[in-house]
């Protein structure tokens, strides 16, 4: 039977070993002759230390660990739950997912923000430590949307907590949201700042 | 079931509640039968408890609002009968005043249907035991699917950094709600449509 065959036959399946993108003028991983990375490269295996300015430290451990909380609201949710599952896999870049807000460093308000809701919002908003970021997440976060002229809509969450990143969209694609987080990562490393 | 024998079952339900109900009617195959307000907890039980109708579901509690007719609500039962694989829809006017008894005592399920549609319309349900607000904010006021209240509410709100707290204020738009759709036919358009152009004119 070829079931037993291809058990007992060959050896067993081993995924090959990954290679990297090779640059194809000189035949060795992008990156290997980047004068960066060199120089990096000899500071360590020379001295064994390199120097770098503390708040450039800081704003790199920053940027590389920023832990979001979940505020779904609406439909939104579902493509910020998108852009943590393995497809786009935010926590390669580090931002990885907390349940509670008093140990969370960005809010990603994702949908419809009622009236009732934003008191709650707000309170949640105000549990989270500093240095604190907010991500507005589709158009009836960025501005009420297709609610805009609700009784029962906040035009736009910036009305209750200061925001970050805006990203349009309705909702926006799992590689929107994802592009708004490098963004709100280049944000935090521009500004530089240890204080907020 | 065909239009025939929805009618049939109208009439038996419209003639064993006697005073209770007063009409019926089929529509879309589908069966209304209106009734007196003040009477529907009579009509529930009837619906539900006889042996050859057994509307033991209910599915729906809602109400309707025809701002010119004096009584301004139809408040409507939505029911299903899983013996008589037949849905029902039970229909009975009301107004801003009238207090319509409360079919907690028949169906528990209507509790929060009977909230929603106090909320939503103001229709007014005596005997509930929790008749309180279900939908909107917290202080809330109006009801917003009545036809008179305004699309945009009469507050927004605003976190403020003095006060360090959310506050409401009254409605401030920048630019007016625009409606662009003249062609709707529910706006009453009387020019041929698009696309009707080449119709012929009917005799």
């Amino acid at each position: 039977m070829g079931l037993s065959q291809t058990i007992t036959g060959s050896s067993p399946d081993i995924a090959p070993m990954p290679k990297g993108i090779l640059d194809p003028s000189t035949g060795k991983p992008v990156g290997a002759r980047d004068p960066f990375f060199l120089e990096v490269n000899h500071e360590l295996s020379d001295k064994g230390f390199f120097v770098a300015a503390a708040d450039d430290l800081i704003t790199w451990a920053r940027t590389g660990s920023l832990m979001w909380m979940t505020f779904g609201l609406a439909c939104c949710a579902v493509e910020m739950m998108q852009v943590s599952m393995p497809r786009y896999d935010v926590e390669r870049f580090g931002f990885a997912p907390r349940a509670s807000p008093r140990q969370s460093d960005v809010m990603i308000v994702a949908g419809t923000l009622t009236n009732k809701m934003a008191p709650a919002l707000r309170k949640v908003y105000d549990q989270m430590p500093e240095p604190r970021y907010v991500i507005s997440m589709g158009s009836c976060a960025n501005g009420g949307g297709y609610y805009h002229y609700s009784y029962s809509v906040v035009r736009g969450c910036d009305r209750i907590v200061p925001i970050d990143i805006y990203v349009p969209g309705c909702p926006p694609t799992a590689e929107a949201l994802l592009y708004g987080v490098l963004l709100l990562q280049k944000k935090i490393r521009r500004i530089g700042t240890i204080e907020r | 079931m065909d239009d025939g024998k929805l009618d049939a079952l109208g009439q038996t339900i419209v003639s064993a509640l006697g005073g209770a109900a007063t009409a019926h009617a089929v529509a879309f195959n589908q069966l209304t039968v209106t009734v007196e307000a003040a009477k529907i907890v009579e009509v529930m039980k009837h619906l539900r408890d006889d042996p050859a109708l057994r509307f033991v579901n209910i599915t729906d509690v809602t109400a309707v609002d025809y701002p010119s007719r004096e009584k301004r609500f139809d408040v409507v039962y939505h029911l299903l009968s899983p013996t008589l694989n037949e849905r029902i829809r039970i229909r009975a006017e009301a107004d801003e005043t009238t207090q319509v008894p409360s079919i907690i005592d028949v169906f528990p399920g209507a509790d929060w249907f009977e909230r929603e549609t106090y909320d939503l319309y103001g229709v007014i349900f005596t005997g509930h035991p929790d008749m309180r607000r279900l939908l909107t904010d917290y202080g809330f006021d109006g009801h917003p699917l009545r036809k008179d209240f305004p699309l945009t509410g009469f507050v927004e709100v605003r976190y403020d950094d003095q006060e360090k707290r959310v506050l409401y204020e009254p409605v401030r738009l920048n630019q007016e709600f625009r409606k662009f759709d003249f062609l709707s036919p529910w706006e009453g358009a009387d020019y041929p449509l698009p696309g009707d152009e080449k119709a012929e004119p009917k005799a």
